[in-house]
């Protein structure tokens, strides 16, 4: 187990530390916080639960094309219809697994599913094909797309290279700011049609709904950019509309919110009254940046 | 009685009873169960090498980063009509085929008891279809809203919109008129002697089969019907502007949804319970638990439904729920693989290609059950839900599932339809092909998904492109393969070395299909034959 989890933990590292590079990465990451390590977790137990049982039944499959074959003279045993007894044993095992894999997982999910005592809320609104994000403690709200040198590349035969361009398709202009260590609780709505939030080190996915309300929470336990994508079919640029979390220092984050209010106080209700007011807001706060 | 409505048939339908009737009025008017599940398969093959064209087109535009052949907006058409196309168009009719060839044969009944209605429910596939690939052609393209059909999303489909909900109305209606015919076949016609309990395992899971279907084709129907209305009539089922719910869309089609995976995997489940016994020459282990087990997953499969919502924001309760019902499936699954490896277990094994693709289909199958148990658990869910782990796994239990399952299954009977031996190198060349390139396809993509990459995406970040480029090559690989096995089916059709009634004289085949001529002539079980 300690072996898988530092295999892991290479993979993890290849998957955050080069973006730029390719990969050959084989698993899931371990993520940044305790949901997304607990998932992890949760993957590598069924995995290797999987993989024992793997070795049994395909031992045996195995086992009878080698030995049982008419080549051989094998001789076929027609008696063997029927076992009571085996058929018990076959089934009761795979109960007592389940109940095994059950436990942790249910327990998790009651974890995760728990997003009282927040410090902090930030509304998350998905838009075809950009993300709008609105801290609604600070009054500060910006829209989130694709980074303009990847939106340049990734235009049908572009010219450009796409391995010559930094972090390709997982970048934006304005990416999401929350300080390290802190419970953040996400309402996650949509204007259009449905979306999906997803950064994978923060180890939680959920819908973005048209006239619905979600919920999430995370609390990133190391700062550091992390990234992810729309993980809702969500129309033509559905691959094109990146999430990227900017986890900051708690008094980075402070400065940072801080010059976002002193810039810009008015944001937040120019927001609500049109998505191209908001645009010019959120251009406006990135000047300003 | 059997040989009376044979004669009464005949002289009905004006057919000859030394043979078919000539030219293309054969198969316009057919009635004849043979000739439908020939229509069946054929019409299968050909929207199996449609569906995979796209498929085709998908692999090339994710052979490496960027954007380098299609646009976006294409590459959602054909993810989208892929799906719709080798889930509707490919896997259904092919086992519709074989039902209409082999059940008729394995319950010695000389013709499906509803045979006008078979005409009818073939016929209309071929408009169903047309009406589906026209729409590459009108304004606003191709349906590109995922097969699932999410609103709000799927309302943005262009002129495209209306006719796909009707070609899915056209292939419901066919699908349950192939249902409704199997049931009354299955249950009245069967040999004197032919106790439930007795049926070969293929017709057990086929009737289970026609029993999800006839529950869950409707409450697709319904579904976009729904989606019609709120698009043309004002109302506002799915819309949250008038007071509906998309959400109330994922949970009526994935109430459908699930049951319909099944659908695709209980013939398949028949038809390699058919086969392993008959190239281990020893019969089928634990039969009754095989029949209990298929419909114990039959019954599952109506509560495990929200398994494909979990990041729908559902109440912890439902999250709970729906998570522990869908392990509860992975038992009678497991009842299935282990009588599987039992009935080989002291067996003799032969390894003709029937056996080979079946072997397959034991073994990759079961690494799709693991992924799909590795999916039931939701807070795991989380992490892999709508990624390239989910597109491994169904690919996994549709492709060397369902499709290799087929395909041991035309390799099974091809002899008995057409009377021809085929050639059995370049059956064992076309097995390993297919082997090696599927696990080449789709075995790259459980670690794509693992790493991050979501699914329906045309383009991608550069650490993903290895396992892409690999994965892509494999599909080229494997969809190149896929024409050997038309060659060897249409020359195995046109001419071969004669096959006996019993085909594999060395195996042990149980059955009445094997106790009629090979080619099984136009007219069988004019008398009934006496089940002991």
């Amino acid at each position: 187990m300690s072996k898988s989890v530092k295999y892991a933990a290479i993979a993890a590292s290849l998957l955050l530390a080069g973006p730029a590079f390719a990969a050959w990465t084989l698993n899931m990451t371990t993520g940044i916080t305790p949901v997304s390590r607990e998932a992890h977790n949760l993957h590598m137990l069924i995995f290797w639960i999987c993989v024992v049982i793997a070795v049994i039944v395909f031992g045996a499959m195995i086992y009878s094309i080698v030995k049982f074959r008419k080549s051989t003279g094998a001789v076929p045993d027609t008696t063997m219809l029927h076992s009571t007894k085996a058929e018990i044993i076959w089934t009761a095992i795979p109960i007592v697994i389940l109940v095994v894999m059950a436990i942790p997982a249910a327990d998790q999910l009651v974890r995760i599913e728990d997003t009282s005592k927040s410090d902090m809320t930030i509304k998350v609104t998905g838009y075809q094909w950009k993300w709008q994000y609105e801290y609604l403690d600070s009054n500060v709200s910006f829209f989130s797309t694709l980074a303009r040198d990847s939106n340049a590349a990734r235009q049908l035969n572009s010219g450009i290279d796409p391995f010559t361009v930094k972090d390709y398709l997982l970048d934006v202009d304005h990416p999401l700011v929350v300080p390290v260590g802190k419970k953040v609780r996400v309402l996650l709505t949509a204007s259009d049609v449905i979306h999906a939030w997803w950064v994978p080190a923060l180890g939680m996915k959920k819908d973005a709904i048209p006239g619905f309300v979600n919920e999430l929470w995370f609390r990133a336990e190391e700062t550091g950019v992390y990234r992810g994508q729309c993980a809702e079919l969500c129309g033509r640029d559905h691959g094109f509309m990146p999430v990227v979390v900017d986890v900051k220092t708690q008094a980075d984050y402070d400065a940072w919110i801080k010059a976002q209010q002193g810039e810009k106080p008015a944001v937040a209700q120019a927001t609500d009254s049109s998505p191209a007011l908001a645009n010019q807001a959120a251009t406006t706060v990135a000047k300003a940046e | 009685m059997s040989a009376e409505h044979s004669h009464h048939a005949a002289h009905e339908h004006g057919h000859d009873d030394h043979g078919p009737a000539k030219g293309i009025g054969r198969w316009l008017f057919a009635t004849n169960h043979k000739d439908i599940g020939t229509m069946y398969l054929i019409f299968s093959l050909v929207m199996f090498l449609t569906g995979g064209t796209m498929a085709m087109v998908i692999r090339a535009e994710l052979f490496k980063p960027g954007m380098q052949l299609v646009d976006p907006q294409f590459f959602n058409s054909m993810t989208t009509m892929h799906a719709l196309i080798m889930v509707f168009g490919a896997v259904m009719p092919a086992f519709v085929g074989l039902a209409n060839w082999m059940i008729p044969l394995q319950v010695g009944a000389p013709d499906m008891a509803l045979p006008r209605m078979n005409n009818f429910s073939f016929w209309i596939l071929p408009f169903a279809f047309g009406l589906l690939l026209m729409t590459l052609f009108v304004p606003g393209g191709a349906p590109a809203g995922g097969w699932t059909m999410y609103p709000p999303l799927v309302v943005q489909t262009g002129d495209a919109f209306p006719m796909m909900i009707f070609a899915v109305h056209l292939m419901g209606a066919s699908s349950i008129m192939g249902s409704i015919n199997v049931i009354v076949t299955i249950m009245n016609m069967r040999a004197p002697g032919m106790t439930l309990l007795k049926m070969p395992l293929f017709v057990w899971t086929w009737l289970i089969t026609a029993y999800l279907l006839i529950a869950v084709m409707p409450v697709l129907a319904g579904a976009v019907t729904m989606l019609l209305t709120d698009h043309y009539f004002g109302t506002s089922f799915f819309s949250a502007y008038g007071g509906g719910d998309p959400v109330m869309f994922q949970h009526i089609f994935w109430f459908f949804g699930h049951p319909e995976v099944y659908i695709m995997i209980l013939p398949a489940f028949g038809v390699v319970s058919e086969i392993i016994p008959t190239f281990s020459r020893k019969p089928l282990f634990g039969y009754d638990s095989m029949v209990y087990a298929t419909a114990s997953i039959a019954f599952l499969s109506f509560i495990v439904w929200a398994h494909h919502m979990f990041t729908t924001g559902m109440p912890l309760a439902g999250e709970l729920f729906f998570m522990l019902s869908t392990m509860l499936i992975a038992i009678p699954t497991g009842v299935k693989v282990f009588n599987w490896t039992a009935t080989m277990w002291r067996g003799s094994l032969s390894f003709e290609p029937p056996m080979l693709f079946a072997l397959s289909f034991l073994f990759l199958f079961t690494i799709g059950g693991f992924s799909g148990l590795m999916l039931a658990i939701a807070p795991a869910d989380f992490q892999y839900h709508d990624t390239y782990f989910v597109v491994a796994h169904f690919h996994y239990v549709l492709v060397p599932g369902a499709i290799f399952a087929i395909m041991a299954g035309v390799y099974y009977w091809l002899p008995k339809w057409t009377g021809h031996m085929y050639n059995m190198t370049l059956a064992k060349t076309h097995f390993w092909l297919s082997t090696i390139f599927v696990n080449v396809l789709f075995f790259p993509q459980h670690f794509l998904g693992l790493a991050g990459m979501p699914r329906r995406i045309p383009d991608y970040n550069t650490q993903f492109a290895d396992w892409n480029m690999i994965s892509s090559i494999g599909g080229f690989g494997f969809g190149l393969s896929q024409l050997l096995f038309v060659y060897i089916v249409w020359s195995t059709a046109r001419a071969g070395v004669k096959a006996t009634d019993r085909v594999w004289e060395g195996a042990n085949p149980q059955g009445l299909e094997w106790t009629v001529p090979s080619p099984a002539p136009h007219h069988t079980f004019d008398v009934a034959p006496e089940v002991k």
